[in-house]
């Protein structure tokens, strides 16, 4: 197969199984359109994590497993920008979350600031240690009442400080800001290192925003899930508002379609092209960063470092820029879902799901090419998907002579339920060994 | 009589949890900075190997409780594990043979098998949740307790109680035979010294006619046991739980870079290091405190440096700083 056939011939399959997932039930279809839209929308913005990956792995081989930290903090924004403010929330402790987080930011940068001034030795130890100490205790004493005082608020449906009621697009962009200034403060301090302790530092963080984002309750809820963030008014409508809306309603009598269905698939509809509009405008943009000059210095430091920082290239400060970069295009991607979930549940982000799930569409697809990466998300997704429909409807073959009753036939179908890791596992592994440069390789 | 007390409360708070926790973690560390010392990458699969070996210990401790073998007030898998140490150490080289041996071979970039140590991990994750599932499952059994609480009081006649679990006791006192007989195994034998040779210069080692592909075996069939006894230890001390040990990937590895990737020794100091200081900085000192200090300094809150959530945090933060001001780790990350 030449490379010219081999795009389209491969976007073609991956379209023509989203067009049988909607179409058709044989085989593992579940011919339903809002089977397919949806895997469709998650697949969307899978590839926009899958670009930000690219562009740290692909462009600049930074070795990132920390995408799950920046989608969450991409979620928190939709949270922190789209809901209402708890009522009295402000009142009660706004003041002094503020203030203990500005004097813990300030020991830390005191603690720096020791470190920079005074020559090394013990004393610059004991100050250090002192200026910790003593900023911790401080913080403490003025962050913890706050919170207590914003947790006592109607705990049940909030006990946290609510958001900033701002249009729900606002938090996409905001999404990524926050990403990006995490990715910054990582950055500066573990991508002088190794390249597998860029990763082991990556995959900590991650662990660690997770944590304060399911233990912080005033911030977000905590495990107890904050529900109804709103969707994007108004390209999105509720479905509700739809059945009842008569232009609507007459449109859908004309076309002959049932009006439930129609508003589950229009709602589907419109958040898929506003993804859809996202995912474009970041890939031109990424496209346009990889043929620029800028994106063929990232990859010359990626294939040489040395070479690349005797011509006069500022390695480790090109690597930051990329590296917020990406971890910022995570972030947006991040709000997008939990705009699109309609809510924020910490306690679902898994790493397998997040960041090596991430990994494997950007490998699959082809690491160093955007379209590769692309790609890759939506194939993966969809086999994510529905590996389970397939090893059922796979095992129904197999089975076929064996009686309905059979213990071998439950057991083997009770298999079919753990099968998603394994495939995931036994694709990458495959694509590593026999087409290490994806299916759309780099050019 | 009051600073008795808050020793003993120490003890049975601090210092026993901390010892048992840091022991499970060295004996993890020492698997991943032997495969760094010698097959040269971070292996993210370790943690899904400790789970894998844990699943076989717990169907084989299964299938003994049932033909009522046992070992009175041990737990039966103690039993077990060499049977779970065979299985894992058949599947690592299976693993081998059919995965990492071809980018050895060509010799690929540690960063290429650092993402194909990824997509085995996805499977070995499958395969555990294939063999026992995804449920939480506690197997021990035998006697709780070496010593409870208030037998202790009793005998001491002290306020606080230091109680010592059966598990406890068996994973630092499995741990140490285990350092003891790698540490033998590393320093005093012919195949020991030459997984050695072959880790502080390969070339050199290849030249003086080491066999690459015997140590690389060995040194899986080691990490076999090293994991399995890892796994069951941890599963023994809390529970099983196939994604517990998939999380406890951070701490492990925290604990052989603060040692430094590569030396046995530091991988030992780093899971203590990284053990003690979650305990700690968890811990609710108030108690301690209350008997240490006089009553007018006695605190009022819990004295809970941070809530026991944030354990990943702790290991993380030692990570970060061990790396900034010592980025070879405590004992310089000297080969095996």
């Amino acid at each position: 197969m030449t490379r010219n056939l081999r795009t389209p011939l491969l976007v073609a399959f991956v379209a023509a199984l989203f067009l049988l997932e909607g179409l058709t039930d044989v085989a593992f279809f579940a011919g339903s359109w809002n089977s397919s839209l949806s895997i469709l929308n998650m697949a969307l913005i899978s590839a926009i994590m899958a670009l930000g990956v690219n562009l740290q792995w692909g462009f600049a081989g930074l070795f990132n497993i920390g995408v799950m930290g920046f989608v969450a903090l991409g979620g928190l924004a939709a949270v922190l920008v789209s809901m209402p403010p708890t009522e009295g929330a402000w009142a009660a402790g706004g003041t002094g979350i503020l203030l203990g987080l500005v004097l813990g930011g300030a020991t830390i940068i005191a603690a720096v600031l020791v470190q920079m001034k005074l020559p090394s030795g013990r004393l610059r130890m004991a100050v250090t240690l002192a200026v910790l100490i003593a900023g911790f205790m401080i913080y403490r004493r003025v962050f913890d009442p706050a919170v207590v005082a914003i947790e006592a608020i109607n705990p049940a449906s909030s006990g946290n400080i609510g958001g900033l009621n701002l249009p729900v697009l606002l938090a996409w962009p905001v999404g990524g800001l926050l990403a990006a200034g995490a990715a910054w403060v990582i950055g500066k301090t573990a991508l002088g290192l190794r390249s597998d302790y860029l990763a082991i530092a990556t995959l900590g963080i991650a662990e660690i925003i997770i944590a304060v984002m399911k233990n912080e309750d005033w911030l977000a809820r905590g495990v107890k899930n904050v529900i109804g963030v709103p969707r994007p008014a108004p390209f999105v409508p509720y479905e509700v508002n739809l059945q009842s809306d008569p232009a609507f309603l007459a449109r859908v009598a004309e076309w002959g379609f049932n009006p439930v269905l129609a508003s589950t698939i229009y709602v589907k509809l419109a958040y898929g092209v506003l993804f859809t509009l996202v995912l474009l405008i970041l890939l031109w943009l990424a496209q346009k960063a990889l043929s620029s000059p800028w994106g063929r210095m990232m990859r010359a430091i990626r294939d040489n470092e040395v070479a690349a920082e005797a011509m006069g290239k500022d390695v480790k400060n090109r690597h930051l820029q990329i590296f917020i970069l990406g971890s910022a295009i995570c972030g947006i991607a991040g709000a997008m879902m939990t705009t699109l979930d309609g809510q924020l549940t910490p306690g679902t982000y898994q790493p397998l799901r997040f960041t090596f799930l991430v990994w494997v569409m950007v490998i699959v697809g082809g690491s160093g090419n955007n379209f590769g990466a692309v790609l890759g998300a939506f194939l993966i997704w969809f086999l994510w998907n529905k590996v389970e429909p397939m090893g059922q409807w796979i095992l129904e073959i197999v089975t076929a002579g064996l009686d309905d009753t059979s213990v071998l036939k439950a057991y083997l179908f009770d298999l079919v339920a753990h099968m998603r890791l394994l495939t995931m596992g036994v694709v990458l592994l495959l694509v590593l060994r026999f087409s290490p440069r994806g299916l759309l390789p780099e050019r | 009589m009051d600073f008795l007390n808050g020793l003993i409360a120490f003890l049975n708070f601090v210092f026993v949890p901390g010892l048992a926790y840091g022991a499970q973690l060295a004996l993890g560390a020492l698997g991943v900075t032997l495969i760094y010392g010698i097959l040269r990458f971070s292996n993210f699969a370790h943690g899904d190997t400790m789970a894998f070996g844990t699943a076989i210990t717990i169907l084989v401790t299964a299938v003994m409780q049932k033909a009522g073998i046992g070992l009175g007030v041990l737990p039966t898998a103690l039993l077990a594990l060499p049977f779970g140490i065979a299985a894992t150490g058949l599947m690592l080289l299976a693993t081998d043979r059919v995965v990492y041996r071809f980018y050895r071979k060509a010799k690929a970039a540690p960063v290429i098998l650092v993402i194909v140590s990824m997509g085995v991990m996805f499977v070995m994750n499958g395969v555990v949740r294939f063999v026992i599932g995804v449920e939480d499952i506690s197997f021990t059994d035998g006697a709780r307790f070496v010593i409870t609480a208030a037998q202790f009081k009793e005998m001491t006649g002290l306020d606080e109680g230091l109680a010592i679990r059966t598990t406890t006791a068996i994973t630092v006192v499995t741990a140490a035979i285990a350092v003891a007989l790698l540490f033998w195994f590393l320093n005093r034998t012919r195949t020991g010294k030459s997984m050695r040779a072959f880790s502080d210069n390969e070339d050199l080692a290849l030249l003086s006619g080491i066999n690459p592909e015997r140590v690389v075996a060995v040194t899986w069939l080691i990490i076999a046991a090293l994991a399995t006894t890892a796994g069951v230890l941890y599963g023994l001390d809390k529970s099983f739980k196939a994604f517990t040990y998939f999380q406890l990937l951070l701490p492990i590895f925290a604990s052989a870079i603060v040692g430094g990737l590569g030396s046995p020794l530091g991988a030992i100091a780093g899971g203590f290091v990284i053990a003690f200081s979650e305990v700690t900085v968890t811990y609710a000192w108030k108690k301690v405190l209350t008997y240490w200090l006089p009553d007018s300094l006695a605190p009022d809150g819990l004295v809970q440096l941070m809530s026991t959530d944030y354990k990943f945090a702790v290991s993380f933060a030692i990570l970060i700083i061990v790396l900034l001001f010592r980025p070879t780790g405590l004992f310089k990350g000297q080969s095996v």
